[in-house]
């Protein structure tokens, strides 16, 4: 699976259904996929219409990662995130509809890691995403589209000690992994569909414990589905988003396997949109220095390397406990980097 | 060491030769410890239950929303909630029939329950497996075994519903049936109702309020505000706790009665002992070593005796609750750790109680003072002031409790201290009564009876105090139970005049059936009720939980149904829709009475009625009001219409009965006659008091033991005051027969007084404690029988409890009273 996979849906897999210790690979995700729909290589994506949802499908996410300052330079990072998870691809209404989602929030400061979770059954109106206009909400959290096709759009999270409220616009279009959204995540044809917008920028308002202050920046925003993204012996992830301040923006992943070598994959687009796939001989992913985070050891600083694209930089945490500790608990937090380039970006790591 | 241990030795050595006694002291402490740890151990195992009901997956722990006006709400209030910020998760109850038993069904939404609740409910998978299809039906292992079913097994409650497969959760408690919020709309026919909204998470500061989400709808219960089991039941095990204590201080004063004797009896030992160097240390070590082993040992044998009197008693207490308050009680008895360490605590704590001023006075002993029995008669004068002081106390503390005390904990209080300061008493009447009969005594052989009596009354006085206590808790629990047991029966006789109940399963199934039965000649009458659920504020801030039962004006109720007062048209005002009927125990909790309006909360808007009644409902844990059908239905859309009684000729019934059932099947989901509903009303009653009638009696035999053990340990310290007499010629049968008249005329003292006792007793329990308890007061009867018997008990235990002394007296070797004279003591 490509990069895609890892950040929402081991949460979605976990908190709604699939038993850790009866699944296999990791949070589930390489369960067999038991009459769900499979991505398929050639398909083309339709737009505004596969923004919406595809219960058809077991699993399926929207992320928004954004990096932000307030107007004292100081540097923020901000999450939202709604999986959904279905126990079957077809089912009845109300009640007994087989769709979940889970969402989750956080925001980071160098000293601050807030976050928050909910869950909710799909078919009652707790939770739900709609295609046109683009809406997906949660309680009281919402992403919703106020431009056509996402290029400009409101996400908003309240939680106890946090809110934010952030309003998104984006000139450049979706960017598509893979092989026109087709992302494969293993050798042996695990995949999903995967789109993201890189490009949105941010203005907004964001409170911790009370106090408000006006933050802006840029934000990752990416869409993926599947049925079955990760081979059984798949264990976690390591993800990258990043924003160079040349403009270009840079996916990376690498999906590690307790039988194989990694399996590394990415996407680099560049400043006016365009989209090329990375494959495994041209990107090196180096922890440089490991940490101990929420009880367990992590790489916290790596060496990120993509040869045809002469990058070499070393990247480094806002915040070195920015760990999620839901259910299954991930690394999902805001980092800066150097070297050949330089730039801000996320960071989620899973599995460990 | 070798001091100590030889202390002990010799200390101990003293049980060896008095086996009598010990076996006393040893029945003593392990009587108290059992009656208390029985009744400890039924408390434990009930409110266990009680816990695991109201815990049930840990929703009385979190604060809830509820419809302001009872009963069900749209599921929109939910989303709508939801969509505001509020983390609220809804819960849908009912109740379901499973083969001839009752169940609470409990429809969750697991995704959203507060932590505590989610945490017991099954995940990954196994959720997957709860939310479906098809789902799962969570029981508790007791239940699927009383069901005879097993797990996956998919039983049928209604005509047209089975529940998703059966599937056990340990932490579940008996009874109850959890499901999916879904499934449980679907089973219990609510679709998009909720009937509750648990708070997961306190809504932030910021949030919309309640009211700017949801208007009025709906209203706030904290955690704690619903009546829950342990509440409504509090009484019940405060009358046990209460049983438990009298008995564990009886079996106490048989305790301190031989310890008291046995100190007296080794005060040569100890003075020897002390002579030839054993140091006030190891002798103080050795006493409270015996006296630890003792109560260990006794403790032990008493938590066993616990044990079985609790497994004994389990049956009848399981099912006096489910049929009072519908608790369900899990029906193997479990035992915690802190059962047991009670229990040893409580035996050693008695122990040491029972020791203390045997061991103080023993320990204070001069090394040469002369070692021989007190002289009893010298220091009578004081110890009866001390006791006739202490007793003032006790009464005065009685009358304080009574005066400034409120609830029923008071009413136990006082109770307690008229108890404890008539026994304390009781030695001032006989005291008084011997020194009547000594002046008025003509002859030596008289005058020395009376005499020898006086003397013996303060070695006898613990006894006969437990047997006073014993005596008059029998006339005072007596007399409430057979006057409750009168006034039930009758208030059942007025109150269920239908001939026939029957409870539909669905609205569907209740309208065929209303419509079928129309059609039959044979039946008179089919009274159809509709029951909602309210709460009544009381005073700010607070509510109270009542039902609502509405039903057609007939000449079933208005000529038959027991008011205990009521205006003259009662009937007619509350079918004109603006009166009620209110529950005794309601009233007096709102201190309503004739004449007072009620505001009423309902679906649609307030209902201000007038009280034109006020009627006794004996056995209903909750308060209730009823009004007519039409007036209760026309405001309760939602109002429960599945109950009926029918009018018939009575030997009709059965026939009607069959027909009703061949017909409808499952669509008659409960059908019961007249007589069985009255003999199960009755069966509840007979059982609530078989527990209380079973401790009762335990306490008159505890208090036998008392009164034998008392006698054995004197009749041989009584030896040296009965050789004289035997010289001056006075036969052994005689001395036999003077020591029988003489208990006899203690116990039948002790009864006399008894009877005051007990009826003080009986009216503090119906007046104060019932009231407080139940919120019902029952008529004060008087049963002279009773006290007869009682007082027939008293003479045969006294005799009974004399029987092996007099006789070993009887028999005693002339030697043995030479030998008196020989010792020249």
């Amino acid at each position: 699976m490509n990069a895609e996979t890892p950040r929402a849906l081991l949460l979605a897999l976990a908190l709604l259904s699939t038993a850790p210790a009866r699944a296999a690979g990791f949070a589930g995700l390489g369960d067999e996929a038991q009459g769900f729909a499979e991505p398929q290589p050639g398909h083309t994506l339709v737009f505004p219409r596969d923004h919406g949802a595809h219960p058809e499908f077991r699993i399926e996410w929207w992320y928004l990662t954004a990096n932000l300052t307030d107007e004292t330079g100081k540097a923020y990072g901000a999450q939202w995130t709604l999986f959904r998870h279905a126990r079957a691809p077809h089912g009845g209404e109300g009640w007994d509809s087989p769709q979940a989602f889970v969402a989750h929030a956080a925001v980071t400061t160098d000293a601050l890691h807030l976050f928050a979770e909910t869950r909710a059954r799909g078919g009652v109106g707790q939770a739900g995403v709609t295609a046109a206009p683009f809406r997906a909400f949660i309680d009281n959290w919402s992403f919703s589209a106020t431009e056509p096709n996402l290029s400009g759009g409101t996400i908003s999270a309240i939680a106890p000690r946090f809110r934010y409220t952030l309003a998104l616009t984006a000139e450049e279009p979706l960017a598509l992994h893979g092989e026109a959204g087709f992302s494969r995540k293993s050798e042996s044809g695990q995949a999903s569909y995967y789109y993201s917008q890189p490009f949105f920028s941010v203005e907004g308002a964001l409170a911790i414990d009370g106090a408000e202050r006006k933050v802006k920046g840029r934000a990752w925003m990416d869409h993926e589905w599947s049925s079955r993204p990760l081979s059984a012996d798949q264990k976690g992830w390591d993800w990258f988003s990043l924003h160079l301040d040349s403009g270009g923006e840079l996916m990376l992943f690498r999906l590690r396997s307790d039988k194989t070598l990694p399996f590394l994959s990415g996407s680099f687009i560049t400043a006016d949109g365009a989209t090329r796939m990375l494959t495994r001989d041209d990107i090196f992913l180096e922890p440089l220095e490991q940490g101990l985070v929420a009880g367990r050891l992590l790489p916290l600083r790596w060496r990120v390397r993509v040869a045809s694209l002469h990058l070499d930089i070393e990247t480094k945490p806002l915040n070195s406990q920015s760990f999620m500790g839901v259910g299954i608990g991930y690394f999902e937090g805001p980092i800066s980097f150097a070297g050949a380039q330089s730039g801000v970006g996320y960071l989620e790591m899973t599995g460990y | 060491m070798k001091q100590f241990f030889y202390t002990l030795t010799t200390l101990t050595s003293h049980w060896r030769r008095r086996p009598g006694q010990f076996a006393a002291l040893f029945v003593g402490l392990a009587v108290a410890t059992a009656l208390w740890s029985g009744v400890a151990a039924l408390n434990d195992q009930a409110r266990r239950s009680y816990d695991r009901a109201a815990g049930a997956l840990g929703l009385g722990g979190s604060p809830s929303l509820v419809a302001a006006s009872g009963g069900f709400f749209a599921q929109d209030a939910f989303i709508a909630l939801r969509r505001a910020g509020w983390k609220v998760s809804p819960i849908l109850e009912g109740t379901i029939r499973l083969g001839d038993k009752s169940y609470r069904l409990l429809g969750v939404e697991p995704l959203t329950l507060p932590k505590i609740s989610s945490n017991k409910m099954p995940e990954g998978d196994d959720l997957n497996d709860f939310l479906g299809p098809p789902g799962r039906a969570l029981i508790a292992p007791q239940t699927l075994r009383a069901l005879g079913l097993t797990e996956g097994a998919t039983p049928t409650i209604s005509e047209a519903d089975r529940l998703p497969p059966l599937a056990i959760a340990r932490d579940l408690a008996p009874g109850m049936v959890v499901v999916d919020i879904g499934a449980a709309q679907r089973l219990l026919h609510r679709p998009g109702r909720l009937s509750r909204l648990l708070l997961a998470e306190e809504p932030t500061a910021d949030a919309p309020t309640l009211e700017s989400v949801i208007g009025e709808t709906l209203r706030r219960v904290e955690a704690d505000e619903a009546p829950e089991l342990a509440k409504l039941t509090e009484s019940f095990h405060l009358n046990l706790t209460a049983f438990g204590l009298l008995a564990y201080v009886v079996g106490l004063f048989i305790a301190h009665a031989s310890f008291g004797l046995a100190f007296e009896q080794r005060l040569p030992i100890i003075r020897t002992l002390r002579a030839i160097g054993a140091s006030l240390r190891a002798l103080s070590l050795a006493l409270v070593a015996e006296l630890t082993l003792l109560a260990l040992l006794a403790g032990a044998a008493g938590m066993a005796g616990g044990y079985l009197i609790a497994a004994a008693l389990l049956p009848n207490m399981a099912a006096s609750l489910e049929g009072l308050y519908g608790a369900e009680l899990d029906g193997a008895l479990g035992l915690a750790p802190s059962w047991w360490l009670s229990g040893i605590g409580m035996a050693l704590i008695g122990a040491a109680i029972a020791a203390a001023s045997g061991l103080v006075k023993t320990l204070r002993l001069p090394v040469l003072a002369i070692a021989q029995p007190f002289a009893w008669r010298e220091a009578q004068r004081h110890w009866l002031y001390r006791q006739a002081a202490l007793a003032v106390l006790a009464l005065m503390g009685a009358a304080a409790a009574l005066l400034f005390g409120e609830g029923m904990e008071a009413g136990f209080a006082s109770m307690a201290g008229l108890l404890l300061g008539a026994a304390l008493a009781l030695p001032l009447p006989l005291a008084a009564m011997l020194r009547l009969g000594e002046r008025r005594a003509r002859g030596p052989l008289a005058k020395w009876f009376f005499a020898d009596a006086l003397q013996q009354l303060p070695g006898l006085s613990l006894a006969l105090m437990a047997l006073l206590l014993a005596l008059s808790t029998n006339i005072g629990v007596g007399s409430m139970v057979e006057g409750f047991r009168r006034t039930f029966t009758q208030w059942l006789d007025e109150r269920l005049v239908a001939e026939i109940y029957f409870e539909a399963a669905s609205d569907k199934d209740a309208q065929r059936i209303t419509a079928w039965l129309s059609h039959r000649e044979d039946v008179a009458a089919v009274l159809p009720l509709c029951k909602a659920k309210t709460a009544i504020r009381s005073t700010p801030g607070s509510s109270w939980p009542v039902e609502i039962v509405g039903a057609p004006p007939h000449e079933t109720f208005s000529a038959h149904f027991p008011l205990l007062e009521a205006h003259a048209d009662a009937w007619n005002s509350i079918a004109r829709g603006d009166s009620a009927l209110i529950s005794e125990q309601h009233a007096r909790r709102l201190r309503l009475a004739l004449g007072s309006t009620l505001e009423i909360p309902t679906p649609t808007g307030d209902w201000r009625v007038e009280i034109v009644g006020i009627y006794p409902d004996y056995g209903a844990a909750k308060g209730q009001l009823r009004v007519d059908h039409d007036a209760l239905s026309s405001r309760w859309p939602d109002a429960r219409r599945l109950d009926y009684m029918l009018r018939a000729r009575s030997e009709t019934a059965p026939e009607i009965m069959l027909a009703l059932q061949a017909e409808f099947g499952a669509g008659v989901a409960r059908i019961i006659d007249q007589a069985a509903l009255k003999q199960r009303s009755t069966d509840i009653f007979e059982r609530t008091f078989a527990v209380t009638a079973a401790l009762d009696a335990l306490t008159l035999v505890v208090s036998a033991i008392a009164l034998f053990a008392s006698l054995t340990t004197l009749a041989a310290a009584r030896v040296p005051q009965l050789a004289p007499l035997w010289a001056a010629g006075v036969s052994r049968r005689s001395l036999a027969l003077l020591e029988l008249a003489r208990v006899t005329l203690f116990a039948g003292a002790t009864a006399l007084v008894s009877v005051p006792l007990g009826l003080a007793l009986a009216y503090d329990l119906v007046a104060i404690v019932n009231v407080r308890a139940f919120g019902w007061r029952l008529p004060f009867h008087i049963f002279p029988s009773q006290w007869l018997e009682v007082f027939a008990l008293a003479l045969l235990t006294a005799a009974l409890a004399a029987l092996l002394p007099i006789r070993r007296l009887a028999r005693i070797a002339p030697a043995s009273l030479l030998a008196v004279f020989a010792n020249e003591r």
